[in-house]
């Protein structure tokens, strides 16, 4: 059947009420819509990206290892059932299903792979007279800083080329604020925290 | 300070009304966007995260998170486990809390109503609301009316901090904040704009805009978050990566480069409407002021839908300044938690039906 406008197939019936009738219409999908009558399309819950990922072939099976297997030492929560809800157990379960589960959180945030942003303030105040030990836990090893300011450089490059300057002035500041936090070092006082309870 | 007792219990209750901080329709471009919301996730360390936890660690995590809450001071606590499920609707439809934070149940079915979990807001503007033991075991939530992430964000970031000094959260350099579901490593931050485009839906244009936002991987949803209808014309957009990125980067996504294109397709929407299409445009919102001033049964749905049709006419300056105002206030009060809320007592579903009809006379008798 032709819709109304006698250009499209029709795909949408609805029923409108014009002076009190009821008048069953028949539209195409752009005629519905300018009736505003067009269903809304939804998207799916993170939950079910993770899941989409977890149940690709290619994703489990190229592990070497039987992932099902692993559990985590911390928490108990298994691989399987990780599958099974899309969700971990506790923070030690990204270190025991790094393997799996790193190439998941690659996808789901488009190529990324590091963390870059804030940092817990207390934390870091609190690790300054830890020790260069305690600093590491929070920051990584150099290598795994050197990284993500690399990241942050890359992305730098990317925003001056495409002339978003606001985005380059901003991830500026973040990569200065990232070199002068070297473990060892004293960190400067923006770094302390303005809310100390110690 | 302690806390108020919570709304649950003797007779302290605040009075929930019809205005909420993203509905006072003030600030930045607010003709367009509703409101702004930043939602951090956080976890605390060395505890289990919600989905494996049992009940007497959940409980732990309540009490733990209340104190440090409490401490800070400006919002009330309630326990969500202990609260009836009318009122558990009302903390749903004013945005504080998520249906999932309702229902107590997780993805995979884990939980249930009876879960330890809690919610604290800031009263009387609601402006902060933090989720206790939903999917992770903090949510905080800043929200401002208009264009206003920055100031959004400030606000979260500052409490973030001031609970950070009393509960050491759970966080790895590689993927920065831990929580439960792995879409969320990193920041934590969600940043969303509630946008309403009756102009664009009217033209049938409603599809560019989702096609943009899915192209720099931003998410649309409805009114209600994850999975919920356009309800009324409004679209949820928000970033859906939260890893390698600053929070910074991911709020100038979609501050400075999504939504100020959305907002130059609807404002022209609205011009062409107006200009080239004004007689059809009229007897739209003029037919749906007709209807919310004699209906006598109507579903949320369709009230939602007029009620679009007449903030549009409001906003173009085809209805008097009063009805703004009055919309704005009836889009919470035709909730069904609201209509309930307002009589004092559960109503089924056709007398929810007889009240909303009744609320549309009252609040929209001196609109033309
Ligand atoms: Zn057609
Ligand atoms: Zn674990």
């Amino acid at each position: 059947m032709l819709c109304e406008c006698g250009k499209n197939e029709a795909t949408v019936r609805e029923t409108v009420i014009i002076n009190g009738k009821s008048i069953e219409k028949n539209l195409c999908e752009q005629c519905a819509q300018d009736l505003g009558l067009a269903p809304t399309t939804h998207h799916p819950a993170l939950h079910e990206l993770v899941k989409q990922f977890v149940h690709e072939p290619g994703v489990t099976e190229a592990q070497p290892l039987k992932a099902e297997e692993i559990a985590c030492s911390t928490c108990s929560l298994t691989y399987t059932r990780f599958k099974q809800t899309g969700l971990l157990g506790c923070g030690l379960c990204y270190k025991s299903f790094e393997e799996q589960v790193g190439p998941l959180i690659e996808r789901a945030h488009e190529g990324a792979t590091h963390h870059v942003g804030k940092i817990p303030r207390s934390a870091l105040e609190r690790s300054r007279h830890g020790g260069p030990d305690r600093l590491e836990i929070l920051l990584g090893t150099t290598e795994e800083r050197l990284r993500r300011m690399g990241e942050l450089r890359r992305q730098l490059d990317e925003a001056v080329e495409a002339e978003q300057f606001e985005r380059a002035a901003t991830l500026r500041d973040e990569l200065h604020r990232l070199d002068q936090l070297k473990p060892g070092q004293v960190l400067p006082d923006e770094f302390s925290s303005t809310h100390g309870e110690e | 300070m302690v806390s108020s007792p919570p709304p649950n219990e003797d007779g302290a209750k605040p009075a929930y009304g019809a205005t909420t901080e993203w509905l006072r329709n003030e600030g930045a471009a607010c003709d367009v966007v509703l409101s702004s919301r930043v939602r951090l996730a956080r976890n605390l360390a060395a505890h289990r995260f919600v989905p494996q936890s049992d009940r007497t660690q959940r409980q732990q995590v309540v009490s733990l998170s209340q104190q440090a809450i409490s401490e800070i001071g400006s919002c009330v606590w309630i326990d969500i486990h202990r609260t009836n499920d009318l009122e558990k609707q009302l903390f749903v439809e004013r945005q504080l809390m998520s249906r999932q934070h309702a229902r107590g149940k997780l993805a995979g079915g884990i939980g249930g109503p009876d879960e330890p979990r809690g919610l604290a807001v800031s009263l009387p503007d609601e402006r902060v609301a933090i989720m206790v033991n939903e999917e992770d075991h903090l949510r905080i939530q800043c929200m401002r009316s208009g264009l206003a992430l920055s100031e959004a964000l400030a606000a979260a970031d500052t409490l973030d901090d001031e609970l950070e000094a009393r509960l050491e959260f759970a966080f790895s350099p590689r993927f920065g904040y831990l929580t439960a579901c792995p879409t969320n490593v990193g920041t934590g931050a969600r940043f969303s704009v509630m946008l309403h485009l009756p102009g664009l839906k009217l033209l049938g244009d409603i599809d560019k805009v989702k096609r943009a936002a899915e192209d720099m991987s931003l998410a649309v949803r409805g009114f209600y978050g994850e999975g919920s209808k356009a309800i009324g014309d409004f679209y949820q957009v928000s970033n859906q990566t939260t890893l390698g990125k600053t929070e910074q980067v991911l709020l100038q996504e979609l501050e400075r480069d999504i939504i100020p294109r959305v907002m130059d397709y609807e404002r022209h929407a609205r011009r062409t409407l107006f200009e080239k299409r004004k007689s059809t445009t009229q007897d739209r919102i003029m037919r749906s002021v007709g209807l919310a001033k004699y209906v006598q049964l109507i579903s949320t749905e369709e009230a939602m839908e007029h009620l679009s049709m007449i903030r549009l006419g409001a906003a173009i300056g085809m209805l008097n300044g009063s009805s703004m105002q009055a919309v704005n206030k009836l889009f919470l009060l035709v909730q069904p938690g609201h209509l309930q809320h307002r009589a004092g007592h559960a109503l089924t579903q056709h007398e929810r039906r007889v009240e909303r009809a009744a609320v549309l006379r009252e609040y929209l008798r001196d609109v033309g």
